[in-house]
C-alpha cells in the first residue's frame, strides 16, 4: 500500500519546525506503524537525508517510549493501542495521515516527532515509593488483598507513562498519568504508608511541572493506550482533599 | 491552615471551588425554575383591598406575583424587608464570582500548558458539552445581564411594572425574538449543566464502582428537567394558551 505522510520536521528544542510531505511507497499491511518509518528512513537515509526522529524502544506496547498524534489522535486510530503496536492493516491504500509530536509546554521537542518526558519522572519521584522493611522478604500470602483491590491497583498500574493523556487533553493536563501512580499505590496495603503526602507532592509536582489542570473532558482516558479510568482521577481529588482537611498526612507522631 | 492555602493554589483546589459554587448556582437555578412553575397557575380575581392588586394587573392578583413577594418577605419580621433576598444574592453574586474566576485561572493555566497547538487535531472527549464550558460560560454571563435588565429592573422591558411579574412575563413572551434569545440561553445552560453536573461529582471525588454508571444519566435527567421546566411556560405565552 502507498501512503502520503505530512510529518512535523524539527531540528532541535530551540529550532523552528514545521511540516514535510514524505511518500510512503510499498508498504506492507502487515508492517507496524513504526516499520513503516524504519522503511521511510532507510529511504530518506539512502538519499543523504536526515531520518525522521521518534521514540521507541519495546516495540511490544508496554515501554511508553513510543507516542505520536496520527492524524490528530494520540496513538493513532486504534483504541487501546499504543504506535508500535498499530499495523498498517488499520489504513487504507493511498491515505494520507499527518504525524505530530505531543504537543505541552511541560514535553519540549527534542527533535522532530520525540518529545522530552522527563517531568513524568519527577512527578513519579515526587510519591511513586513505599516504605518497606528491608532484609528477607515477608511471606507472600501474609498479608491478604481483595481482589477487588488488587484488580484496582493492577488496573492502575498497567499505566505505561507514554504522555498520550497529556497530549489528548485539551488543557494538556497529566491528572490521569498522575492518578493512576496515585491509585496503583493507595489501593495495597504497602502504599498505605505514604498515601496522603503522596498525593500532595505528586499533585503539587504536577502543577509545578506546568501541565494544565484536567476539566473532566474525558480525551485522555480515550486516548489512553492502557485503558486507564478518569475514576482514577475522581478518587486522586478525594485522597487530595481527605490529605488536606485532615491530620491523614501528617507525620506520625506530631 | 498551609494545605488549606496549597489546595487553593492547586489545579484541584481551584476545580473544587468551581464544583461548589457551582452546585450554588444550580440550587438557585431549580428553585428559580419551580418559582417560574407559578406562571402556570395562572390568576385570579382581585380581593377587594388587596395589596398585591395594585402593583399587578390592576383587576386581578397572579400567583406568581403573590411569590414575587413573598420571596421580599422571607425572614420578615426577624429581617428586615428584602433582606433576606439580598443576602441570597450576595451569595449568588459570590458563587459567580468564585465560579468565573476559577474558571478564568484554570483557562489561563491550560493556555500556558500548550503554547503550541497541534496541525491536526480530532476531539476525542467524552461530550461536546465539555468543550464548549468555556465559551458557554461566557454566553451565560452575558444573558444573566440582558435577564436581569430585561424581568428584574426593566430597562430591556418593552412595558415594565415593577412587582407585576405575571404581566411582565407574558408581555415578554409575545416576542418570537426574545423567545429564541431564552431558547438559545436555556440550550446554552441546559448543555452547561449537563457536563457540569457530571464533572462535580468526578471532582468531588463521588466515584463508587456500584453508583458510577448512574452519573450520567442522573446528569442528563437533571439538566434536561431544568430546560423543560423552564422553556414550557414562555413557548405556552407564545402559543397564546397563557395570555
Amino acid at each position: 500500500m502507498d501512503l502520503k505522510l505530512k510529518v512535523w520536521r524539527q531540528s532541535g528544542p530551540d529550532e523552528a519546525g514545521g511540516f514535510v510531505a514524505y511518500d510512503a511507497k510499498e508498504i506492507s499491511p502487515d508492517m507496524s506503524f513504526l516499520e513503516m518509518l524504519d522503511v521511510v528512513n532507510e529511504r530518506i537515509l539512502e538519499e543523504g537525508g536526515d531520518p525522521i526522529a521518534f521514540d521507541h524502544d519495546c516495540r511490544e506496547g508496554i515501554c511508553g517510549s513510543c507516542g505520536m498524534m496520527i492524524d490528530g489522535v494520540p496513538h493513532g486510530p486504534k483504541s487501546m493501542t499504543t504506535v508500535c503496536q498499530l499495523h498498517m492493516r488499520s489504513f487504507r491504500d493511498g491515505d494520507q495521515l499527518t504525524l505530530e509530536p505531543w504537543r505541552a509546554s511541560s514535553f519540549p521537542v527534542l527533535k522532530d516527532l520525540y518529545v522530552d518526558r522527563t517531568p513524568f519522572d519527577r512527578i513519579i519521584a515526587a510519591g511513586g515509593y513505599i516504605s518497606v522493611r528491608t532484609g528477607s522478604a515477608d511471606e507472600a500470602n501474609a498479608e491478604p488483598i481483595r481482589k477487588k483491590d488488587a484488580d484496582a491497583a493492577f488496573d492502575a498500574a498497567a499505566c505505561i507513562g507514554c504522555g498520550a493523556c497529556v497530549a489528548a487533553c485539551p488543557n494538556a493536563s497529566a491528572m490521569l498519568f498522575t492518578s493512576a501512580k496515585v491509585a496503583h499505590l493507595a489501593h495495597l496495603p504497602q502504599g498505605q504508608t505514604e498515601r496522603y503526602t503522596r498525593v500532595l507532592d505528586m499533585v503539587e509536582t504536577h502543577d509545578t511541572e506546568g501541565f494544565g489542570n484536567c476539566t473532566n473532558h474525558g480525551a485522555c482516558q480515550n486516548a489512553c493506550p492502557k485503558g486507564i479510568s478518569v475514576d482514577y482521577i475522581a478518587q486522586l481529588n478525594r485522597d487530595l482533599f481527605r490529605a488536606t482537611v485532615t491530620t491523614a498526612a501528617d507525620p506520625v507522631g506530631s | 491552615m498551609r494545605r488549606v492555602v496549597n489546595l487553593y493554589r492547586s489545579s484541584v483546589g481551584k476545580k473544587i471551588l468551581m464544583a461548589l459554587s457551582g452546585l450554588i448556582l444550580f440550587g438557585f437555578i431549580v428553585g428559580h425554575m419551580t418559582g417560574n412553575l407559578k406562571v402556570l397557575q395562572g390568576c385570579e380575581p382581585a380581593v377587594a383591598g388587596d395589596h398585591a392588586a395594585g402593583l399587578s394587573v390592576a383587576s386581578q392578583t397572579c400567583a406568581i406575583d403573590t411569590y414575587a413577594e413573598f420571596l421580599r418577605e422571607v425572614g420578615y419580621p426577624a429581617v428586615p424587608h428584602g433582606a433576606a433576598l439580598w443576602g441570597f444574592r450576595v451569595l449568588l453574586l459570590g458563587a459567580i464570582g468564585v465560579h468565573a474566576s476559577a474558571a478564568f485561572q484554570l483557562w489561563s493555566r491550560a493556555r500556558a500548558a500548550r503554547t503550541q497547538g497541534y496541525g491536526t487535531s480530532k476531539d476525542i472527549s467524552f461530550t461536546y458539552a465539555s468543550r464548549t464550558m468555556r465559551w458557554g460560560g461566557v454566553i451565560l454571563l452575558l444573558y444573566v445581564f440582558y435577564h436581569i435588565a430585561h424581568f428584574t429592573t426593566g430597562q430591556a422591558h418593552s412595558d415594565f411594572i415593577a412587582g407585576g411579574v405575571y404581566h411582565n412575563y407574558v408581555v415578554g413572551f409575545q416576542s418570537p425574538l426574545i423567545l429564541l434569545v431564552y431558547l438559545v440561553a436555556n440550550a446554552a445552560l441546559c448543555l452547561h449543566l449537563f457536563h457540569g453536573l457530571w464533572s462535580a461529582t468526578q471532582t468531588l471525588g463521588a466515584n463508587h464502582p456500584k453508583y458510577n454508571h448512574l452519573r450520567r444519566p442522573v446528569a442528563t435527567l437533571l439538566s434536561l428537567v431544568i430546560f423543560v421546566g423552564f422553556m414550557t411556560p414562555p413557548v405556552l405565552v407564545f402559543a397564546g394558551v397563557i395570555s
